[in-house]
């Protein structure tokens, strides 16, 4: 499979989009390059908006034209647009429920050699606790080209995380998916894993390590954090032996928190979750991905060891 | 509909007074500051029957100093967005006339309180409206104290450099906010020369003169938005409140009730 970045994924079929529909506008916040706006704001200037560095404003103005009837993409790195503008997806976006779509890019530790300023570790855990929003991460350039192609079409209010860089596919194109269903992407029932965004692929590589071992890994790739195909996870605590979580985030309020939440009240099925600690070290994304113990053979020892095999 | 319109202020600051004193609630100081400006709006200014019918062509109108909802939903009443009767609803067990004014009353085009969300909202607005709709206009009306938040200025730099002509920020100046006067919280000292800075487009008038407060809300400047810096006094209507910062939020004893109503009263059938 190629190796395409889901923001390139997600600006490629976005100016495709806007060519058939103007009412598709974007906004950036001199993130035009980060996010790889530059051929929409070329092209389509008349359905684009730069803000300049001022998030807060730029979500603003996305909820202002929203009310207008437009279809509003406001971009920027996940890092400030998650935060900085947060008050302004709460009340002016969430609570409001204006057709925004919150695209946040290079997300989790995507930018880790630029610090602890531009990690993204805490988006999941604020936009799960807002109303009326949808919270989405892709996994691949597969999945976010279907992804943008829906948000094209479907109302908002949106969150959605990308990373950075050239992600390994998972999904062959043309493959079909349902906002706020888990896609399995292999079947198993010893042990169930469920990941989100660039954790997808590595989780696919750990049920192979562990289809080595004679374990059965099913993959679960929950691309829809909130609201969370709670159905998949119930099957998953009666199927199968135990579930890791694995996500680029804190692994508190994140994906690992929402699928415990549905396990507990079953109390079925023991969960371990994989993620982000409350500890900033610097490091290429691969490497921090190692360090933190997000890799392949780490999702799979981790899945051996929850069942006791 | 042109009426009296110092009339129909004083009736909506009597409809203020009953709210914020039969509620225990809301901030009767920056009500009775802002009431002619929203009554020149919505009585004399604003086309209302389009805001009544969603017309796409509307004009737009954010209360961005939502905690000021009072005077807002006394002027909604009266225009007929929403029935009289409900203000006796303010702030009680899932009402819809909040504190800060909701999205889901009829005529409100977005739900505000937080301060500093009203301007870009509106810039938002401008935009999506200025080729589509090149007669409708947006008015935001913030308070002088709100002008801290840094969004209204990252705002103000948006709408001007998107020319954007068919918006107009509303300044309710009278120079009080919750902890005192806005010089010593955080001096806004020469705002006109801000705004004219900031690319706008300066008027400023008296925010107690309906004639003024008409022209300047008529007023455009080809190529630019407009600031309208109304001068007001907190508490406008009864000397028991006026130009006092406790009044930012504080609840009439009944004795005061009596007086200010008394005020008000007189004040209205003056005319």
């Amino acid at each position: 499979m190629t190796k395409v970045s889901s923001r390139k994924a997600f600006t490629a079929r976005l100016l495709e989009c806007g060519r058939q529909d103007k009412s598709i506008w974007a906004i950036a916040t001199d993130s035009r390059g980060s996010v790889t706006l530059n051929g929409f704001c070329d092209e389509l200037t008349d359905q684009f908006i730069e803000c300049g560095i001022a998030e807060q404003d730029a979500v603003g103005i996305a909820a202002g034209l929203a009310k207008t009837g437009k279809n509003v993409f406001v971009t920027g790195p996940a890092c400030f647009l998650a935060a900085r503008s947060y008050e302004q997806i709460k009340v002016d976006v969430a609570y409001n429920k204006t057709n925004v779509k919150i695209i946040g890019v290079s997300a989790g530790v995507s930018y880790g050699p630029l610090g602890c300023t531009h990690t993204t570790m805490h988006d999941f855990a604020g936009m799960r606790a807002l109303p009326n929003i949808t919270v989405v991460a892709p996994s691949d350039d597969v999945q976010t080209r279907w992804l943008t192609g829906e948000l094209a079409k479907v109302q908002g209010p949106f969150y959605v995380r990308m990373g950075r860089g050239d992600v390994e596919g998972v999904y062959e194109a043309g493959e079909s998916f349902s906002l706020g269903r888990a896609k399995t992407v292999r079947e198993g029932t010893d042990v169930t894993i469920i990941a989100c965004g660039e954790m997808v692929a590595p989780s696919v590589h750990a049920a192979e390590l562990l289809k080595a071992w004679g374990i059965g890994a099913r993959v679960l790739d929950m691309f829809t954090i909130k609201p969370l195909d709670e159905e998949a996870v119930r099957r998953a605590c009666l199927e199968t032996g135990g579930i890791v979580t694995v996500e680029e985030h804190s692994t508190l309020g994140g994906l690992g928190e929402a699928v415990s939440h549905v396990a507990a009240e079953l109390a079925k099925a023991p969960v371990k979750t994989l993620g982000l600690p409350e500890e900033v070290i610097i490091g290429k994304n691969s490497e921090l991905f190692a360090y933190y113990g997000l890799t392949a053979e780490n999702i799979a020892a981790g899945a051996k060891a929850l069942i006791g095999a | 509909m042109k009426q009296n319109l110092k009339k129909t202020a004083f009736a909506h600051r009597l409809d203020v007074l009953e709210m914020c004193y039969g509620h225990k609630a809301g901030h009767i100081g920056g009500s009775m500051s802002c009431m002619d400006i929203l009554t020149v709006l919505y009585y004399d200014v604003m086309d209302i029957e389009k805001i009544k019918t969603k017309a796409a062509d509307r004009d737009r109108f954010i209360m961005s100093k939502g905690h000021c909802a009072e005077a807002y939903y006394a002027v909604l009443a009266g225009t007929g967005f929403i029935g009289k009767e409900e203000l006796d609803t303010f702030t009680a067990f899932d009402t819809r006339l909040a504190e800060h004014p909701s999205h889901k009353i009829p005529g409100v085009e977005i739900a505000t309180g937080a301060l500093g969300h009203g301007l870009p909202v509106g810039v938002g607005m401008a935009l999506g409206l200025r080729d589509e709709a090149p007669k409708a206009h947006v008015y935001v009306l913030m308070g002088d104290g709100e002008l801290a938040e840094g969004s209204v200025w990252e705002a103000s730099m948006a709408a001007a450099k998107y020319r954007l002509s068919n918006l107009t920020c509303i300044i309710d100046r009278n120079r009080l906010q919750i902890s005192g006067g806005t010089e010593e919280v955080m001096p806004l000292d020469e705002l006109g020369e801000k705004y004219r800075a900031f690319g706008f487009e300066v008027i400023r008038c008296n925010g107690h003169d309906y004639e003024a407060l008409g022209r300047a809300l008529r007023t455009r400047h080809p190529g630019k938005p407009m600031a309208l810096i109304a001068d007001t006094v907190k508490g406008f209507g009864s000397p028991v409140m006026e130009d006092k910062a406790p009044w930012h939020h504080a609840i009439p004893t009944a004795e005061q009730y009596e007086q200010i109503k008394a005020d008000l009263m007189k004040a209205m059938e003056e005319g």
